[in-house]
């Protein structure tokens, strides 16, 4: 193979991915757009917490892993569900609370889970699951396995104790983890600055003699290439990496939440937009001639033909079988 | 008497004794910009500072500790969880250092602080969110636990909370705070330990706390109605110390009980009734007492599964009505 055709298959290689990339951001982006849409009209209940703006991480940082890699995420989960696999329609139908939901209808939002997928949940409890994603690290290096787990949870969980427990263990047992901090820089309505005396995530890697990346959460790119690397260091030596990604969300804290609230302005979100992941992977992919407005606006509806679907499928579905309240409780 | 919501009751029982004694302080996650995640402390930061509306990181065990070692020192700290579902984590300092630390002193260091927020189920917010708790805190020796379901009852039992000298614990309700009732201004003390009748009976004593006297108190309009049976509504609204008094006393009227709680069956806060009924009303029961609780199962996210795991009025009444053998 002559070094020319090597360089077009590996562009085209690129060009491919980054198409499937800009698939999967705009899948999130839609689904969300229509999980609003349900919970207005009361199709979904309770706490749902919205991905939009924050599409670029899940994206990028998945696209680095293996279908054998293990994943496990916070309440704000929607996005890595979808792009680790499992149907729109079963992530719906679990928000809708249908037994063809991911999780049975019984987890709801906060829980989805997937044990083919290797989708680990949805997890409630602000801090709770970074533990979690040691452990599975930790079983992956009992087995001699070569996977890696990715654990991604918001910058306020850095301010648990539990953080920083799992962080010095998965340091001391080289544990095979990528703890993926999504920097949306707010906490409910607490802007980090408030709550944190050191408001570089990536900065308490040092404590624990790790590695860190401070990454570009708005470029998707900049997300696969930084947790290639971790990956990388995980699939080796089972070194773990902190990951901070610098992301923000453009809707409310959960759909309980005003949209910008008091705690920031409108100004700052609008701000915020400009950077948006997926038209800036838009443009690249135009600019590059790999996709033009013709081929954006197909992928477009695609994507939203996909979402119509899901919700489709979710309404239709029924509701479990009364029987389940007690199924489930304890393993037979 | 003006009628307030059972939030802003709270909210004028903080104020009010936040003006009366400087010690006073207020901590927790969203309780100052924010205020509050729902609303119980609005307008307190304006009023009175960030040195005594303090805003935390989600850092529960970490902020629950500052508060017993405040304590320690002389200080009287009111301690917001969001909910009680985030205070297991902080379940280290209340059991084992604020439940604790005057005993194992030898009286020397009394630890008056409250930990308070929304416990139990709300609407559809899943298996980690929908927990009531006061089975677990009721356990504990060392500990004060209150569970009100009024606006009235939060105002006067919270100001009782907070001059306590011990650790109580404030049990509020999500689904409560909105609700409405009669609270009286100014100095209103509601004695810990004491339970209220809601409603006065004499076929069957229906013994509840915080959500479920809404749910026995449907159950008693429904029973009047369709049975013609006159239920007794027994509030307890503290559960640790438990009125035994006024279990028995009601007990003793009606001789027979139902118990109604939003927690879980097992080792539930109705099991402790039971105890006390079968030991000090015994001669008087005409039937078994039975008990109505949540589903013996994690909470279900699905709005019928989560129906039917809830104590509702349907339920208080069903067991009503075996227990005066009606069925
Ligand atoms: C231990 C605990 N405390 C409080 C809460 C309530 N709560 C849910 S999400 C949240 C903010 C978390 O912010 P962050 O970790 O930055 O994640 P983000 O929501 O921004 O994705 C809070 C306070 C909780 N779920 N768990
Ligand atoms: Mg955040």
């Amino acid at each position: 193979m002559t070094t020319a055709t090597a360089h077009a298959q590996k562009d085209q290689a690129q060009a491919e991915l980054e198409r499937r990339m800009l698939r999967q951001m705009l899948l999130i982006r839609h689904f969300e757009e229509k999980a609003a849409e349900a919970y207005a009209l009361g199709k979904i209940g309770g706490f749902c917490h919205l991905y939009i703006g924050q599409e670029a991480v899940a994206v990028g940082s998945l696209a680095a892993l293996r279908d054998d890699d293990y994943v496990i995420s916070s309440y704000r989960e929607h996005g890595q569900a979808l792009v680790r696999g499992i149907s729109a329609g079963a992530v719906m139908a679990e928000l809708f609370g249908k037994a063809t939901g991911c999780s049975k209808g019984k987890g709801g939002s906060m829980h989805l889970f997937d044990a083919e997928k290797r989708f680990m949940g949805g997890h409630g409890i602000v801090g709770g699951h970074v533990p979690l994603g040691a452990g599975i690290g930790f079983a992956i290096k009992y087995k001699g396995g070569d996977q890696v787990c990715i654990c991604y949870f918001g910058e306020a969980a850095v301010n648990i104790g539990a953080f920083h427990e799992t962080l010095n263990m998965a340091s001391v047992y080289h544990l095979p983890v990528i703890f993926c901090c999504e920097n949306n820089r707010y906490g409910m309505g607490t802007a980090f600055e408030r709550v944190a005396a050191v408001t570089d995530v990536a900065e308490h890697a040092c404590s624990y003699d790790m590695a860190a990346e401070l990454v570009n959460g708005m470029d998707a790119l900049a997300v696969y290439a930084a947790t290639q690397r971790a990956v990388e260091r995980a699939r080796k030596g089972g070194h773990p990496t902190l990951l901070e990604v610098r992301t923000y969300r453009y809707m409310g804290h959960s759909m309980s939440d005003p949209l910008h609230g008091v705690y920031r302005t409108k100004d700052e979100v609008e701000e915020q937009k400009k950077r948006d992941p997926i038209s800036q992977l838009a443009l690249k992919l135009k600019e590059e001639g790999a996709l033009d407005q013709a081929g954006l606006d197909a992928l477009d509806a695609e994507v939203r033909a996909e979402v119509e679907e899901a919700v489709k499928f979710a309404d239709a579905s029924p509701d479990p079988d009364s029987a389940e309240l007690t199924t489930h409780v304890v393993a037979d | 008497m003006p009628t307030l919501t059972y939030r802003d009751a709270l909210n004028q029982a903080l104020r009010e004794e936040m003006q009366r004694d400087a010690n006073v302080f207020l901590m927790g996650e969203e309780v100052g910009v924010y205020q509050g995640a729902y609303k119980v402390s609005r307008g307190l930061l304006e009023e009175f500072g960030p040195m005594r509306v303090v805003d935390t990181p989600i850092a529960e065990l970490g902020f629950a500790g500052i508060g017993v070692g405040a304590a320690m020192a002389g200080l009287r700290p009111v301690i917001e969880f969001m909910t009680w579902n985030f205070a297991v984590l902080a379940l280290d300092q209340i059991v084992n250092s604020a439940a604790k630390l005057l005993y194992e002193s030898g009286g020397q260091f009394p630890i008056p602080i409250v930990f308070r927020g929304p416990n139990g189920a709300a609407l559809q917010l899943g298996a980690q969110h929908s927990q009531a708790w006061e089975g677990w805190l009721s356990h504990i020796p060392g500990l004060k636990v209150v569970a009100p379901a009024t606006p009235a009852d939060a105002k006067g039992l919270l100001k009782s909370a907070i001059r306590d000298n011990n650790p109580v614990i404030v049990l509020e309700g999500e689904m409560l705070y909105n609700t409405k009732g009669e609270v009286p201004e100014g100095e209103y003390v509601v004695p810990i330990g004491r339970a209220d009748v809601k409603r006065a009976g004499r076929d069957v004593t229906l013994i509840c706390h915080s959500k479920t006297v809404a749910v026995a108190l449907k159950a008693a309009e429904q029973l009047a109605e369709q049975e013609r049976v006159s239920a007794e509504v027994v509030d307890l609204r503290s559960l640790r110390p438990l009125d035994e008094a006024a279990i028995t006393a009601s007990v003793a009227k009606t001789n027979r009980a139902v118990v109604i709680e939003e927690g879980w069956p097992h080792c539930g806060i109705g099991a402790q009734v039971v105890d006390v009924i079968q030991r000090e009303a015994f001669d008087h029961l005409d039937a078994p007492v039975l008990r109505v609780t949540q589903a013996d199962v994690p909470m279900p996210y699905n709005k019928q599964l989560e129906r039917l795991a809830k104590p509702s009025p349907d339920k208080v009444v069903a067991a009503a009505r075996r227990v005066l053998y009606l069925d």
